[in-house]
């Protein structure tokens, strides 16, 4: 690892200012940058650590159910969250497919996202939150919205200097699931990531959201398949159409894990299987 | 702090004064930023039960406990856990006494070559003490970040199991 100056602000002003400098990276749980600086992918001039900064940690719920997760929440509490079990449910099992346990009690929800890989774990399950994420930039501070955060891979609209303090989840769904495609149970990358969320009223689906991951350059929201779910009756076939419009959503790449073709594909099953797990947790 | 300058006229990064308290014994360190906390525990203060394995925290072999919460030690920059808590395979036994865990592992034959089996310890250890009634395929899940080449597992669950029905038996 090449050597780099560490710092540890005490405010979100001061890490900004550092963070805007050439040649910086800031220093969350450190379970992509550590490995990164190790395989020399990451030289980094200066480090800068997020952790002095109080406040950042933490998820809290209001009285109306929506939720704020701060950006330095570890994975593991986002997964052993109880509210985040009940209200987002699909959030609550992504995060517990990331690495191992000891990842998880080091790596943050925040890093999760800043690293803008399609395939994060935590995406899917923000996607279908319709989670807005919370920035601070030198100057200013702003809210944008999760599906318009990444703009390919590890690309995202944070501009230099800007840091993601915090993501709110405004309306929970009353069902919600992910699944992760991949081979080991654990310490595995996702070959696609499916999450559902749905509400219900009198058996009639209210509204729908279908996050998806590692199935395009950026994660997506698969829209036209959501639209074509709210006001209707879920059926069978329903479920079926849903699937296929989620796959035609996605412009999948063929790597070694897998072929753009199988991606496709199991994004309509996925979606389908995601979609029934979630209308029958709002059921019930 | 102060910038040294290297005998090549290069400036080096300074150091940073980091405070560790690592099996109950305080250390007062001066170390270099890009230093894991696996690396200050096996160079600087010489505790080299943690093992070494992939360094890309696949394998958990440097799994320690660090504020009661079982991390890969090879992700950890040593800077980053001043002020904290550190507990090592070295640390587990007290007055000359094993931790159910250790006994385990040692009676049911948990380990042949032994590399792994301080991070398969350390990874147990808390999963034992914060909750034995785990089933035997919960432990097997929860242990998924630990890699051992030799035993197949078996002996490794026989040795959790064990220790989880010990930790139950006595509490």
């Amino acid at each position: 690892m090449k050597n780099f100056e560490y710092f540890e602000p005490t405010t979100l002003a001061e890490a900004s200012r550092l963070f805007a400098q050439e040649h910086a990276q800031l220093l969350a749980g450190g379970t992509d940058l550590v490995i990164g600086m190790k395989a020399y992918t990451e030289t980094p001039q200066s480090v800068i650590s997020l952790q002095k900064i109080p406040d950042l940690a933490g998820i809290t719920t209001d009285a109306d159910n929506s939720i704020t997760i701060g950006t330095m929440t570890k994975v593991r509490e986002v997964e052993l969250s109880k509210d985040i079990q009940q209200y987002h449910t699909a959030l609550a099992e992504g995060a517990s497919e990331i690495g191992s346990i000891q990842i998880r009690n080091l790596a943050t929800i925040g890093g999760n996202i800043a690293h803008a890989s399609p395939a994060a774990d935590t995406v899917a399950g923000l996607l279908v939150a319709d989670a807005q994420v919370n920035i601070i930039g030198a100057d200013d501070e702003r809210t944008v919205p999760i599906n318009e955060l990444f703009t390919g891979p590890g690309q995202t609209v944070l501009k230099p200097g800007e840091i993601i303090t915090q993501f709110h989840l405004p309306s929970p769904a009353s069902g919600s699931h992910y699944i992760k495609h991949k081979i080991r149970e654990v310490m595995d990358l996702a070959f696609i990531g499916v999450a559902s969320a749905v509400n219900l009223q009198n058996g009639v689906i209210k509204d729908a959201r279908i996050g998806l991951a590692a199935v395009a350059p950026t994660p997506i929201r698969a829209t036209e398949a959501e639209n074509l779910l709210k006001g209707k009756i879920p059926t069978p076939e329903l479920l079926q159409q849903a699937g296929e419009a989620a796959a035609a959503a996605t412009s999948p790449i063929s790597d070694l894990r897998c072929s753009a073709e199988h991606r496709k594909e199991m994004v309509d099953v996925l979606t389908r299987r995601t979609l029934q797990y979630a209308l029958d947790r709002a059921t019930r | 702090m102060a910038r040294s300058t290297t005998s090549f006229g290069l400036q080096a990064t300074p150091k940073h004064p980091v405070s560790l308290t690592v099996n109950g014994d305080e250390h007062d360190l001066l170390i270099e930023p890009r230093k894991t906390l696996l690396a200050v525990l096996r160079d600087t203060i010489g505790l080299t039960g943690t093992k070494e394995g992939c360094s890309t925290g696949d394998c958990g072999a440097c799994t320690v406990i660090v504020d009661g919460k079982a991390v890969t030690s090879c992700m950890v920059l040593g800077v980053t856990v001043s002020g904290k808590e550190i507990t090592t395979i070295e640390g587990l036994a007290s007055d000359g006494e094993l931790h159910p865990i250790q006994q385990a592992f040692i009676d049911t034959g948990g380990y042949q070559c032994g590399f792994c089996t301080p991070g398969f310890i350390m990874a147990s250890k808390v999963l034992v003490d914060e909750n034995p009634d785990r089933t035997e395929e919960e432990f097997r899940h929860a242990l998924g970040g630990n890699i051992c080449r030799c035993t197949g597992y078996t002996k490794i669950l026989e040795a959790v199991l064990q220790a989880a029905e010990e930790i139950r038996t006595t509490s």
